[in-house]
């Protein structure tokens, strides 16, 4: 597998493969609740020696040239999409979008259709983003190539989560912290948040300790049969925390009202620099993005010292590399060594 | 040979009126029960001799929640093509739903649907009609003219009545001909998920239906028809909640009635988590404190009746994002065996009672009084199973239009071997099909 990185930026990535002693096998990455430790780490550790790719006059390795990505997205997602389409191309693989409005997803064709008429093309891999919750595992089912989770309805966004460990681990290392030595704050709208289920699996899985914050509508106290701790005063919470990850309300996912107005739910649930002079002085702030500025999160901490929103944006793109890479060399190898009709 | 009499010998006969269990023969003449005893060769020396050597045989089973999409979706199922899968799974007697297109909401709809089930002619079909007109739960349909028609019983099933002013008016109008109220029991305010709100919904991300908008409308409908006295029954209950609501009320002494589907007998909500669609219906798979208690609920006699919601659809409406398919699984061909697993082989129920609960009861609550009984007289409707036989659904065998079942691949134990309707033969399991009745309304029987 690690053959198909040449030369220049496979030796940090063959370092760390054989350091670990682990392989990556999986042809998808669906979401990160069935994820290892390990195979996290892998990922992680993948995305480090690929961000060097990235600060070269040069972008480009050739780990992927002659691979066919498709961006296949069925909801808004300019960030996102852009990150996977570059982070492709950053590996030399071909890349085609696919927008729904001017697919014939729009003229009723169902979205297993539309995958495998984006297959029959020739297509290594598919990157989805659907706001139906479990779209892309219904697809794993129905195509032999890779599919790529980028965000499903309210169930996960696991490359969103590995670019948050990612920038966790990248600001706390240096300190000789790991992420196992973090309390991290999810806060905000955690019953529809994909990205909050993704942070949820992959924080307790690497040994974080995390507490959920939010009003009860948006943050049920079940949440705590994740491991997890629930609370509901952001207050309380911020002198303990070493993160606070700041979730977007979604306002296109809330059936009906869970807060009474906006000023409210800023005034108890929004970060302000008020609110971050309570935390600790090296907290790390986070924010998925797009951002609600003044809702969720005054322009002044998104903007501020602690803030490493931007940080996020760029490692994304390390990350999506390694997904991509990993997933489409699994699946070749899988495909490999399937024995052919005869 | 006499084909208007049939001997069924070497059966063990199994009755939930008389006699329970019997090892005797079984005469049927001219579509009647006319003798249940020993050594019946000699009182009907011509008759067609059906042997049931190791079967067992029962009451034809009745199912009073079917859907067969006829008219307007035919495309899912057909009145004969669900008849037929109705036989297969050993059922003489179904009640379908009124959630057509259009619904089944006047006289002429339900007519339709009697002429189209007498011209399948493998078992009784009696309509259900809806209680609103197009089931928008605003105004009252034509009761009266669907009942004088034939209506078996009123529902808008897909939706519950909404509106406490409707239901009470619909309550009280059935008065009039002492007409049967089957509510689906779901507050919309409070649903619009796609699977049991629970931790399995909370982890998928997927919307939930929450146990308490099935127990609110419950609660409400019992305080309402507290005062009215209707005949009321509460369809494909699936909540601890509803099951203590229902025999809370029978204890007080008013009279309720429940139905339970084999798939909240046997699956949790936990089902859900590889966004299979053919585990989405309504309502929504359950906790496992639920399905226990429905199970218990049965066995202690709250729910008096097992229904299927045999609910088909065409395998590219199920082929879609979970939020987006159909709710709703068949359930006909299955059912016997997969009661028997819940009840039966778990050591909840013995046969007979099984059986009680899948013939005379339901025969009871929709007012069928000639049948659900092995008794002289009664209609000549016979299921024989053979309760050991252990088998799979295939799609090969499936009688159904549509294959929407979890329960593909599941090693079921029990198996219906021949369908008696009215003295004829609509199914026999050794034959690749059943048959019914030509075009030209002439019957094709089997032997």
């Amino acid at each position: 597998m690690t053959s198909a990185v040449e030369q220049r930026g496979s030796a940090a990535v063959t370092a760390v493969s054989s350091a670990e002693q682990k392989t990556w096998c999986r042809p998808h990455l669906l979401g990160l609740e069935d994820l290892s430790r390990d195979e996290i780490m892998i990922l992680l550790d993948t995305a480090l020696a690929l961000q060097e790719v990235s600060t070269r006059s040069i972008k480009k390795v050739p780990a992927l040239r002659g691979k066919v990505v498709a961006n296949l997205f069925f909801e808004d997602s300019t960030r996102t999409r852009t990150s996977f389409r570059l982070a492709a191309q950053r590996m030399s693989a071909d890349v085609m979008d696919f927008f729904v409005a001017t697919s014939s997803v729009s003229k009723g064709e169902t979205l297993a259709d539309t995958a495998r008429n984006i297959e029959a093309m020739g297509v290594d891999a598919i990157v989805i983003r659907h706001r139906s919750s479990g779209a892309p595992h219904s697809l794993a089912k129905q195509v032999k190539c890779s599919i790529i989770n980028a965000g499903d309805g309210s169930h996960e966004h696991p490359t969103q989560a590995l670019l948050d460990m990612f920038t966790m681990r990248e600001h706390f290392l240096p300190q000789g912290r790991t992420i196992a030595d973090l309390h991290v704050a999810i806060v905000g709208d955690v019953a529809n948040s994909r990205v909050a289920r993704s942070n949820i699996w992959a924080l307790t899985r690497l040994g974080a300790k995390v507490t959920l914050v939010g009003p009860t509508t948006l943050c049920p106290d079940s949440f705590a049969g994740f491991g997890v701790n629930v609370v509901h005063s952001l207050d309380d919470v911020l002198p303990h925390v070493d993160v606070v990850n700041m979730l977007r309300v979604q306002f296109e996912r809330l059936t009906s009202a869970a807060f009474p107005s906006v000023r409210e739910y800023s005034r108890f649930f929004g970060m302000n620099e008020q609110r971050l002079s309570r935390c600790r002085e090296d907290v790390l702030v986070l924010h998925p993005g797009p951002m609600n500025r003044g809702l969720e999160i005054s322009s002044a901490v998104a903007d501020g010292p602690n803030s490493a929103i931007l940080r996020q944006v760029s490692n994304g793109l390390a990350v999506r590399m390694a997904v991509l890479y990993l997933c489409i060399g699994a699946a070749s190898f899988t495909s490999r060594n399937t024995p052919s009709n005869p | 040979m006499n084909p208007d009499q049939l001997l069924i010998i070497n059966a063990r006969l199994l009755d939930p009126v008389a006699f329970k269990e019997r090892d005797e023969d079984l005469l049927i003449i001219d579509g009647r029960i006319a003798a249940v005893g020993a050594g019946l060769r000699t009182d009907a020396p011509n008759a067609r001799v059906l042997d049931a050597t190791g079967k067992c045989a029962a009451p034809g089973l009745l199912d009073i929640h079917v859907h067969f999409r006829e008219p307007g979706q035919e495309h899912k199922e057909t009145i004969a093509t669900g008849a037929r899968a109705a036989v297969a799974g050993g059922f003489t007697t179904v009640c379908c739903m009124p959630n057509t297109t259009p619904a089944l909401d006047n006289d002429t709809q339900i007519e339709f649907v009697l002429t189209q089930a007498a011209r399948a002619g493998f078992c009784d079909v009696y309509p259900f009609g809806a209680i609103t007109k197009g089931r928008a739960g605003t105004e009252l349909a034509e009761i009266m003219l669907m009942h004088e028609a034939g209506a078996i019983g009123f529902s808008d099933d897909g939706v519950g009545v909404a509106s406490p002013a409707v239901m009470t008016r619909a309550l009280q109008y059935v008065k009039m001909i002492d007409g049967l109220i089957s509510q689906h029991c779901e507050e919309p305010s409070l649903s619009g998920g796609s699977m049991h709100a629970g931790a399995a919904a909370l982890r998928l991300g997927l919307g939930g239906i929450p146990a308490v908008a099935e127990e609110l409308m419950i609660a409400r409908d019992l305080q309402l028809n507290q005062r009215i006295g209707a005949r009321y029954h509460v369809q494909h209950i699936s909540t601890a909640g509803a099951v203590a609501l229902v025999r809370q009320a029978r204890q007080a002494g008013q009279a309720v009635t429940a139905e339970v589907t084999p798939h909240h007998l046997l699956l949790t909500d936990a089902a859900c988590a590889g966004y299979d669609t053919n585990f989405k219906m309504n309502p929504p798979l359950r906790s496992a404190v639920d399905v226990a208690a429905c199970v218990d609920a049965v066995a202690d006699g709250t729910i008096d009746c097992l229904a299927t919601d045999h609910a088909p659809h065409a395998r590219e409406e199920k082929d879609m994002e979970f939020d987006k398919a159909p709710f709703g699984i068949t359930g006909l061909e299955t059912a016997l065996p997969l009661y028997a697993e819940a009840l039966v082989h778990s050591g909840k129920l013995s046969w007979v009672k099984l059986i009680e609960k899948m013939t005379v009861n339901p025969a009871r609550i929709v007012r069928l009084t000639d049948r659900g009984t092995l008794n002289r007289g009664a209609i000549g409707d016979v299921t024989l199973f053979d309760p050991h036989a252990v088998w799979k659904l295939t799609h090969e065998s499936t009688q159904s239009r549509s294959h929407n079942s979890p329960f593909y691949d599941r090693p079921l134990r029990g198996r219906v071997t021949q369908t008696i309707k009215a003295g004829r033969l609509v199914f026999n399991l050794e034959q690749a099909a059943p048959k019914g009745r030509d075009h030209s309304g002439k019957a094709a029987i089997g032997q």
